[in-house]
């Protein structure tokens, strides 16, 4: 017994200091201009109730991290439960209660207290196994049903393939103009991710200036045609090239840099571009933007349907194209030099890699693909200002990366259609979507670093094999 | 002449300013090797929880400005420390161990879900912040060259850095600190609880960031959720502008920044304010990496 109460004293603590601390910030909302205060009381077991059952979770993942336990992780999916459906009971029954007959508040806040406490209280009964817990130190083993290993067979991978295939080419003609155009976003946002993953997954240099490599493609195209009148495939290639440029400018001062003055450099340079974009004004236009940008074109002049369409299908090819370069990349001389890079660079050094080269190269690979993103962007919007490429953009992308894992192509495409298309179909989240992406950055870097589809490491043997 | 003294006095304030936010990046990463880029986010809800009581106790009672002031920046400083030490907890904590670029990132998500948090739980716009420092009589004649503000802010900066010093030299938990910046697992084998060290330092860091918040709030008269992230970034630059991990050279750092925005905005373009800073980062950071005062570092294999 005294565990469970250790635990419950621990939950307990947890929930009070945090409502204390977010006390001014969540329950007091002043408003300094017509000097009125009003007082959210409301918040108060919302806070509490979530902090105390949340303490709970983590403390139980804490644990999971180190060491293997059954009923921990019974607890945590049972926790997760309750925690998912008492607020939905409450808000079910409150806008009940409400539409009945509003001056009934009182009520509802005792509904909701109710509920509450209920599930705390089930909560209590149901921790009772955690002192009975056995717990051994986690062991590697093998999976009973290994995914990979499924997904690599020939006889699963090329129907699937081939489904996949079908899916996509059919799915513009099948979803209307709206869909397309998420998806498009979608498949960008995937190229955007697996440029970064070069620089980040394989180089292991946390890059947060990526958005201005993206800006620079765009403006490229915009700023071409506006002057010069430059359409949109002569454009694409200028923007890998001016990608690149980029990539190298930001590449030199950089090279003696490690891990977290990195961070902040690209930061710094990232703003740098957007403040340039944004003043430069008898040049860029400045904050309001290049407007009127035609899209691509085909052969003819496409209606807006086709030209979505149109637009799908290049985006596509262009994610193949990064996919199968990247893929070659990680396979060659200088992937392998990138990779031991990242895990030691003095080791790296002294086994006669060029450093300077190698970081080099890293940059260039990744804002290339940027680049061509950016044309693509201009193309797909036709209008582009300074305030698409703020610091948040670079973050999305960073997190698609993280959330997906980091040098892992599977997962970084995984992580990208979760970033894009989660928020997107979920409108009622979208106003919680910079603090989820928040959470989500903190929760994978303490529980799994590696991703939510990590990357395979190769193997390389010498010879023959021994089982 | 007159113009070149206010450029000198803005570029001290804003040097003040800076220079109460680095201590807590040049303290914290002194002694675990983190930047904390959730830094800039306490200092931001320093300035929130001053500006939500003061407000409070300006619509409610009738105390005098100057007791307001006070209570405004005892609350900033408990809540800010508060957050700051909460914030070690979750996110850094048990990642003690882990690669530099893990850390990194969780503590980029520290700095998203804080600022969002405020952001829902307040407002996204900007809210007037009514100054609580009285002007002095005695400063007219100099009125148009310092503000009283300005006098409040440069004094207060002096006094933080004098208290912070001896704190630093002359304590057992300084004493400690010290020790722990050295060496951890030296200072673990003589008796040195590391984790309360770290508490202390980013309770502390917290603290200093927070009375910068306040002043700052003053000094502008309104905040909003974002304030934390450029001012952040610039403590950052000053940081290592002056050596990351000294504490003089932070607030040396602070003041050539302050300074050099202040001119660069006066005499050059005011537009470009803000990427002064990123421009002296860089080149700091390829000329002299180590800072205005600190060391070479060499890592040995």
């Amino acid at each position: 017994m005294n565990k469970v109460l250790k635990e419950l004293k621990s939950s307990f603590l947890t929930a009070l200091w945090i409502l204390v601390l977010t006390f001014p910030i969540m329950i007091i909302k002043v408003n300094t201009i017509d000097a009125t205060v009003r007082w959210r009381w409301a918040n108060i077991p919302t806070v509490f109730f979530f902090t105390y059952i949340f303490s709970f979770i983590w403390r139980r993942l804490l644990f999971l991290r180190e060491k293997k336990g059954k009923e921990s992780l019974r607890l945590i999916l049972i926790d997760s439960l309750l925690m998912g459906i008492a607020p939905i009971l409450t808000i079910v029954a409150v806008s009940l209660i409400n539409s009945k007959s509003p001056e009934y508040k009182v009520l509802s806040w005792i509904l909701q207290a109710v509920v509450y406490t209920g599930v705390i209280i089930l909560h209590s009964i149901l921790i009772k196994d955690v002192k009975s817990e056995k717990t051994e130190e986690i062991q590697e083993r093998k999976p009973k049903f290994d995914f990979r290993e499924t997904l690599g067979k020939k006889t699963v991978k090329r129907p699937l393939l081939a489904l996949l295939a079908v899916a996509v080419v059919a799915y513009p003609f099948v979803s209307g103009l709206y869909h397309v155009g998420i998806m498009t976003s979608a498949l960008m946002f995937i190229i955007l991710g697996l440029g970064l993953n070069i620089v980040i997954g394989y180089g292991g240099l946390l890059h947060l200036g990526y958005a201005a490599f993206y800006a620079v493609g765009a403006y490229n195209y915009g700023l071409l045609y506006m002057y010069w009148g430059v359409p949109f495939w002569g454009a694409l290639p200028l923007g890998a090239v001016s990608g690149l440029i980029c990539g190298l400018i930001i590449g030199i001062p950089v090279l003696r840099l490690r891990g977290d003055y990195l961070a902040i450099v690209t930061l710094a340079f990232g703003e740098i571009v957007r403040l340039l974009l944004e003043n430069l004004a008898g040049f860029t236009k400045g904050p309001e933007g290049i407007a009127q940008i035609p899209r691509p074109g085909f052969i003819m002049k496409l209606n807006l349907q086709n030209a979505s369409i149109y637009l799908y299908f290049i985006v596509f090819a262009l994610m193949l194209l990064t996919i199968f370069v990247i893929k070659r990349i990680e396979d060659s001389r200088i992937g392998r030099s990138l990779e031991a890079m990242r895990d030691d660079e003095i080791a790296a050094q002294s086994m006669g890699i060029d450093l300077t080269k190698a970081k080099l190269i890293t940059f260039a690979l990744g804002a290339i693909w940027a680049g061509l993103v950016g044309v693509i962007l201009a193309g797909k919007t036709t209008y582009i200002n300074p305030g698409s490429f703020t610091l948040m953009e670079s973050v999305m992308i960073l997190v698609a990366v993280v959330l997906g894992g980091m040098g892992s192509v599977p997962g970084v495409i995984l992580g990208a259609l979760l970033v894009t298309l989660i928020p997107e179909y979920l409108r009622f989240l979208s106003d919680y979507r910079m603090l989820m992406f928040g959470v989500a950055l903190v929760v994978m870097s303490i529980f799994r670093p590696q991703g939510i589809i990590p990357r395979v490491r190769k193997h390389y043997t010498v010879g023959r094999e021994s089982a | 002449m007159k113009f070149f003294l206010q450029l000198v006095l803005a570029g001290l304030t804003k040097g003040s300013i800076y220079a109460l936010i680095a201590l807590g990046y040049t303290m914290v990463y002194g002694i675990i090797q983190l930047i904390n880029f959730a830094h800039g986010e306490i200092y931001m809800i320093g300035a929130f929880t001053a500006l939500i009581v003061s407000g409070l106790l300006q619509i409610t009672t009738t105390l005098h400005p100057i007791a307001i002031l006070f209570i405004a920046l005892a609350a900033a400083v408990f809540f800010s420390a508060g957050y700051g030490v909460t914030m070690e907890k979750i996110a850094y904590k048990p990642l003690r161990n882990a690669p530099r670029l893990t850390a990194l990132i969780s503590a980029i998500g520290m700095s998203l879900l804080l600022q969002n948090y405020v952001r829902l739980a307040q407002t996204s716009d900007f809210l007037p912040f009514r100054s609580l420092i009285p002007n002095f009589s005695f400063l007219t004649p100099g009125v148009s060259v310092i503000t009283t503000t300005q006098l409040v802010i440069l004094v207060t900066t002096f006094a933080v850095m004098v208290i912070l010093t001896f704190l630093i030299k002359f304590t057992r938990m300084g004493k400690a600190m010290r020790a722990t910046a050295q060496d951890k697992i030296m200072a673990q084998l003589v008796g040195i609880d590391i984790n309360k060290v770290i508490t202390v330092t980013f309770a502390i860091g917290s603290a200093t960031a927070a009375i910068g918040g306040v002043l700052i709030a003053n000094h502008m008269g309104q905040i909003n959720f974002y304030i934390g992230f450029l001012a952040g970034i610039k403590a950052f630059v000053a940081a290592v502008l002056g050596g990351i991990g000294s504490i003089p050279g932070a607030v040396l750092g602070s003041f050539v920044l302050g300074m050099t925005e202040s001119f660069g905005a006066g005499y050059i373009s005011s537009a470009y304010e803000d990427a002064f800073a990123f421009i002296i980062l860089i080149l700091i950071l390829i000329f002299k990496p180590s800072g205005l005062v600190g060391r070479n570092e060499i890592e040995k294999v």
